[in-house]
């Protein structure tokens, strides 16, 4: 439904997105992971046709943005990051207004207003000036506008900020509804959101895509650096080295000491089982061993670790 | 053309749903009525001098409710002169500072449909200052029969001559996200635009005496004032007002590619 071919922007002092390629199926729901600044909202607007790219192309449904950006236009709802709303006009004449420049045609028009209005839940505040709603109900409002004339490719950059932990899930759960039918691309920086809504997610940090895969598969992908926490009775320093020296190891660190316990975390080398060789380890050497726990890496961790890692590599980076 | 409807009616309701319409049609009006009145009390007077004279130099036919249309109008495109930039402050600034420039850019529409809604807006809220006037003018069809020629292309003039002056204003309204800043520079802009004028009295070289005065905004309305229809002014305001629409629509596009 979307593709985006070596997607560069580049201002003057700085390269905004560097050579993104990516391609969005028809009915998936995509997620924009990365930190601010990361390039996100760049490249939804240039998926949008707001702003165009210094190199590379989009296309959507076929259409290219910068030759027919019409086209792409019709076929894209889009949530900015502020909510674009006129705060004079009341939330029925503003939905009315974004209707008519969508080209909703003029018999379909009220019915189209009160069908994005019940699907955000938003009619309870239909005559309301916009700049007198809350944060919550402005987003929605931003969000019903994106919905209107019903386009199959929707373009929502970061959908649930400002909203209260009921309204998130209500928003959730509508984009996972509008799955299937339409194919969504968000932003966040929320790992939970990526994780419960998204079908895959794009990690990106400045500018380059850092990784590409569903929620699921990116953590299992790291998994393998595990992470184990043990609790052991015995001389710190020994244990420590002892530990170290098991094949695999990659990093110990001692924690906190309880009772004369130690607890230590270890982390393991990628895809490489270590659990019973550190209990042996333990158990051989004579000391107690309480308590041995492998912790998953959430994605909070995995996109730590990707986005730090590729600071690594670039030492002369400001 | 749908979408400039679109556009002009949502300008409208923002006019109006703000002060900002009803403080500048109250000042005009007001404005216009104190105008009216000193004009007409110094053309009365003038020709209760004249009757004075005419005893002894015989009589001298004077067109006095032309006298008064004639002066009020002219006095009336001065005070529109400073009017003006509150109208078209807003219409891009707001939609950047807002980020409503977003919606507007990516919505199906193309951005000289964005431009023209936005003109025509201002436009007819221009027109319906210009409508307002007739509320003094009223008074002296009322008591008076005026000539209706002379007002009528006096009032073609005035609207060439606003609308041109809307095509700068809407284009400086793209430049910046800050109203005040918009309204100070169309005004400046104005401005210049009317002291050129000035400046071309006191030129020296007969040639660039005429280029000035060319440039002068005000002086393409005196023959419009006077009853006079020439193409050379209606081309000089139509031309102005081409260029300011075509910046505004250039403006635009290079907004994008900065934004």
């Amino acid at each position: 439904m979307i593709t985006v071919e070596n997607l560069t922007k580049r201002y003057a002092a700085k390269t905004a997105i560097d050579g993104m390629t990516f391609q969005v199926e028809k009915g998936e729901i995509l997620g924009f992971l990365g930190p601010n600044g990361a390039g996100k909202t760049t490249t939804m607007r240039i998926i949008t046709g707001f702003m165009p790219a210094t190199d590379g192309s989009v296309r959507v449904d076929g259409f290219d943005v910068f030759d027919n950006p019409l086209d792409v236009r019709r076929r894209i709802g889009y949530l900015p990051e502020n909510p674009p709303l006129y705060l004079e006009m009341n939330v029925t004449a503003y939905l009315r207004f974004v209707a008519k420049i969508k080209g909703v045609p003029k018999e379909r028009l009220e019915s189209e207003v009160s069908r994005v209005m019940e699907r955000v839940s938003i009619a309870d505040v239909k005559e309301r000036i916009i700049a007198k709603l809350s944060k919550g109900y402005k987003q929605r409002v931003g969000l019903a506008q994106a919905l209107l004339n019903d386009p199959p490719v929707l373009i929502l950059d970061e959908p649930t900020i400002g909203l209260d932990p009921k309204q998130i899930h209500e928003v959730r759960q509508l984009i996972k509804d509008l799955a299937g039918s339409h194919t969504v691309v968000l932003s966040t920086h929320i790992l939970p959101e990526v994780e419960q809504t998204c079908h895959r997610v794009i990690i990106i940090d400045r500018g380059k895509i850092v990784a590409v895969d569903t929620p699921s598969n990116l953590r299992f992908q790291l998994q393998g650096a595990q992470r184990i926490s043990l609790e052991v009775q015995g001389p710190a320093f020994e244990i420590m080295s002892k530990l170290k020296g098991v094949p695999g190891v990659v990093e110990v660190r001692k924690l906190e000491e309880i009772d004369g316990r130690h607890r230590f975390q270890v982390e393991g080398e990628l895809r490489k089982d270590i659990r019973s060789d550190l209990a042996h380890v333990v158990v051989q050497s004579g000391w107690g061993l309480y308590e041995l726990q492998s912790a998953t890496m959430s994605l909070e961790d995995i996109f730590l670790k990707l986005t730090t890692a590729e600071e690594a590599g670039k030492p002369e980076s400001n | 053309m749908r979408n400039i409807l679109a556009i002009v009616e949502r300008e409208l309701r923002a006019y109006f749903s703000s002060p900002i319409a009803y403080v500048v049609l109250t000042i005009f009006v007001f404005l216009s009525g104190i105008f009216f009145r000193s004009i007409l009390a110094q053309v009365m007077q003038m020709a209760l001098m004249s009757q004075m004279q005419a005893q002894q130099l015989g009589p001298r036919p004077m067109d006095m409710p032309g006298m008064v249309s004639r002066g009020f109008l002219s006095t009336m495109s001065v005070i529109l002169l400073f009017i003006m930039p509150m109208l078209t402050m807003g219409l891009f600034s707001e939609e950047k500072k807002r980020g409503t420039i977003e919606l507007l850019l990516t919505a199906p529409i193309t951005d000289l449909e964005v431009v023209l809604g936005k003109f025509f807006a201002a436009g007819a809220f221009y027109a319906i200052l210009l409508v307002s006037t007739w509320i003094p003018m009223g008074v002296l069809y009322l008591y008076g029969s005026p000539a209706s020629a002379p007002i009528l292309t006096a009032y073609l003039g005035l609207l060439l001559y606003g609308l041109a002056i809307v095509a700068i204003g809407l284009f400086i309204s793209t430049l910046t996200e800050n109203q005040i800043i918009s309204a100070v520079l169309s005004f400046g802009t104005i401005m210049v635009l009317w002291l050129v004028d000035v400046v071309a009295q006191n030129a020296e070289a007969p040639a660039s005496k005429e280029v000035l005065t060319y440039f002068s905004i005000l002086s393409h309305l005196d023959d419009f004032m006077k009853g006079v229809l020439s193409t050379s002014h209606i081309i000089f305001y139509l031309s102005l007002m081409m260029l300011a629409l075509f910046l505004t629509y250039r403006s635009i596009d290079s907004l994008r590619w900065r934004a």
